[in-house]
């Protein structure tokens, strides 16, 4: 055999070079044998299994969220729908579905302020009705509104106006929840759909879409005159809420300092943002369903990390012998803990992946079946990232905590 | 039969015989003890080890089992701590030496063991990168380069890219040979490299390491008790319940 030596000389002891920090973490970063993703890669079944766990754990925290998220928001649906700058309610009103009324006579008031271009009064009550098609009693919302001035932004509705004109016609929200293809059919064939409220028989003359929600299972639209016919014992200067625009140009906050400063204190004023604000504080306040939705996202993360800590542990156990030789050959703890971070955020990307896909299935079988409007959200792309990178870190720094104790001195 | 190291030239007054002498000395041991356990359980492991290893030498440290060999081995390599006396490693005294001395001291040496202790999720060349990436010194590519250089030397050409699983016990350790070697480190600490080897292979990793040694004038410290390879020593010591017995040139 014919030697042939690499030349170099050798570098004595007293100034070895430590580390290649002076090319910067980048580089440092770049340069370095990619291990922890070698070793993943070495045993596939155990890589697969921890995509798995991880991508299960990132499918629930993203249902968890997205459930949370389309309930708030579908409880909404109808506030933020309203065409208002600024919206007067009762002081006593808790949700527009249990909503107390005030006198109408304060829009009266309002219209001789600066800055006001309309105010204009909405009633919402829960109405109980047969479905037309099972004739089955429901129990759904009921908004009644000033066909002069049309109260909401929801083109369909607004093109549809003329047919609120006579009496005891409707608009149904075909988003509601529960059996009504047959309905929908017959109204968007142009046909209507006759049922009863109150054992009075109405009429569905058209449709919009909006969505059911936690707090209502649909909606219907009419006018004002209509909706005051199913409770004669309302007052009609009682109304559920008043719908201030101001004029052009004019700042909202200015003229709702000067509403305020003449509203008698059983009636509160506020911007559009600040009314559907405190619609989704009610909701997020008094009932369990943050906290239900908020624990599930805290479980599904738990799991997720004893799942990645059970893989990356496995892992760290199977080198020991490989890490302490490591150590003996003069490498430091600190480079040992990169393999096992390089590994934590290799298996939160690649995990977070299949996650991501599954959850976009999930969110779309879910608005289908249960009439939620679940979509997917950059923010919440980015939070569930950010909980997976968390979740698979966490593991990693537990995990690591044996290297310390791969000693060298057990390789002789 | 001293290989001769590029300091030791031109020597003409006595001071300089004498400097020369301490910096010839890669290896120098006084009086070193060294105990394990603590309290009732206090075990002396060492007693009042000397020894003096020039550079160049090839130095086989022999005796029976549970004698304190490997022990010395590993004071030597910087994987324990080293207690009383006094321990030179290239000049560098890792008697009460700081961590990061311990760590230089490691990376100052080439260490062979007796199981190959490759990276089974490494290839061969990706394992003797990783005996150069510790120092920090060479880029990916320039290991790599050096890497498949030294696997040629030792005669795995066309075994650079099989993982360890794949490669035969002779295989294995020479990738560890190659390991070892490739960042030319002044000395070599084997523990018996043959130990898992047949007597053919045993035979050529010994002669390998050898000849490698000779090439690039390194110190090689061997722990063995394989009476086979004893010819390949410049000096053998023994070694017995701690304490060195005899010396043989």
């Amino acid at each position: 055999m014919t030697l042939i030596v690499p030349e170099r000389s050798s570098t004595p002891i007293a100034s070895p070079p430590i580390g290649g920090s002076q090319n910067g973490i980048l580089n440092a970063l770049l340069d370095r044998t990619p291990l922890g993703w070698l070793q993943l890669k070495k045993s596939k079944s155990r890589l697969m299994v921890a995509i798995a766990g991880i991508g299960f754990a990132d499918l629930l925290m993203f249902a968890q969220l997205g459930i949370q998220a389309a309930l708030f928001d579908s409880n909404t649906m109808l506030n933020r729908g309203m065409d208002a700058d600024i919206i007067i309610r009762s002081a006593q009103y808790r949700d527009l579905n249990l909503a107390n009324t005030f006198p109408r006579r304060r829009l009266y008031q309002m219209k001789d302020i600066e800055g006001v271009q309309s105010a204009s009064s909405l009633y919402v009550s829960t109405v109980v009705w047969k479905n037309p098609q099972t004739r089955r009693r429901t129990q759904l919302t009921l908004a009644g509104q000033d066909l002069d001035r049309p109260a909401f932004l929801f083109d369909e509705v607004n093109q549809n106006l003329d047919r609120l004109k006579q009496s005891d016609t409707f608009l149904f929200d075909r988003l509601t929840r529960g059996e009504y293809a047959d309905v929908v059919a017959q109204v968007a064939g142009g046909k209507s759909s006759k049922t009863e409220i109150n054992r009075r028989t109405i009429e569905v003359t058209g449709l919009f879409s909006l969505g059911a929600s936690f707090a209502t299972d649909g909606t219907l639209i009419t006018s004002s005159e209509n909706f005051l016919r199913f409770f004669p014992e309302r007052n009609p200067g009682q109304i559920t809420l008043g719908l201030i625009k101001v004029e052009q140009g004019v700042n909202p906050e200015s003229v709702l300092a000067k509403i305020k400063a003449i509203l008698p204190p059983d009636t509160i004023a506020s911007t559009k943002q600040d009314y559907v604000d405190y619609e989704q504080a009610y909701w997020q306040k008094t009932t369990p369903i943050g906290i239900v939705f908020t624990f599930g996202t805290v479980m599904a993360f738990v799991v997720g990390t004893v799942i990645v800590f059970q893989i990356l542990s496995t892992d760290v156990n199977e080198h020991m012998s490989e890490y302490a030789t490591f150590k003996a050959m003069g490498y430091r703890d600190r480079y040992l803990l990169i393999i096992v971070l390089e590994q934590s955020v290799i298996l939160a990307s690649l995990g977070f992946i299949p996650g991501l896909a599954l959850a976009l299935g999930q969110y779309a079988l879910i608005s289908n079946a249960a009439a939620l409007p679940i979509a997917m959200t950059t923010s919440r792309v980015i939070l569930v990232f950010s909980l997976t990178m968390a979740m698979c870190v966490i593991s990693g720094v537990i995990a690591t905590r044996k290297l310390q104790s791969a000693d060298p001195a057990d390789n002789f | 039969m001293i290989a001769n190291d590029s300091t030791n030239d031109s020597t003409n007054d006595s001071l300089t015989d004498h400097l020369t002498m301490v910096t010839s000395s890669v290896i120098h041991v006084e009086h070193l003890d060294h105990f394990f356990g603590e309290g009732d359980l206090k075990k002396q492991a060492l007693f009042d080890i000397s020894l003096s290893i020039n550079a160049g030498e090839i130095v086989i440290l022999t005796g029976p089992s549970g004698s304190g060999k490997t022990t010395l081995l590993s004071l030597m390599g910087g994987l324990r701590s080293p207690q009383l006396g006094s321990l030179r490693m290239l000049n560098t005294e890792l008697v009460g030496a700081t961590k990061n001395i311990a760590v230089e001291a490691r990376r100052s040496c080439g260490y062979i063991f007796q199981a190959h202790n490759l990276h089974t999720s490494l290839t061969a060349q990706e394992n003797v990168m990783m005996g150069l990436e510790v120092s920090g010194t060479y880029s990916r590519s320039e290991r790599r380069d050096l890497a498949l250089n030294m696997l040629k030397v030792v005669g795995l050409e066309e075994r650079t890219q099989y993982y360890s699983d794949d490669l035969s016990g002779g295989q294995k350790q020479r990738v560890a040979i190659a390991r070892a070697l490739v960042s030319h480190p002044r000395i070599i600490l084997a523990d018996e490299p043959t130990a898992a080897l047949d007597k053919k292979s045993g035979r050529d990793v010994v002669e390998l390491m050898q000849k490698l040694a000779k090439e690039q004038g390194c110190t090689i410290l061997m722990v063995t008790h394989d009476n086979r390879i004893l010819d390949v020593a410049d000096r053998i010591i023994y070694m017995e319940d701690g304490r060195l017995t005899d010396e043989h040139n």
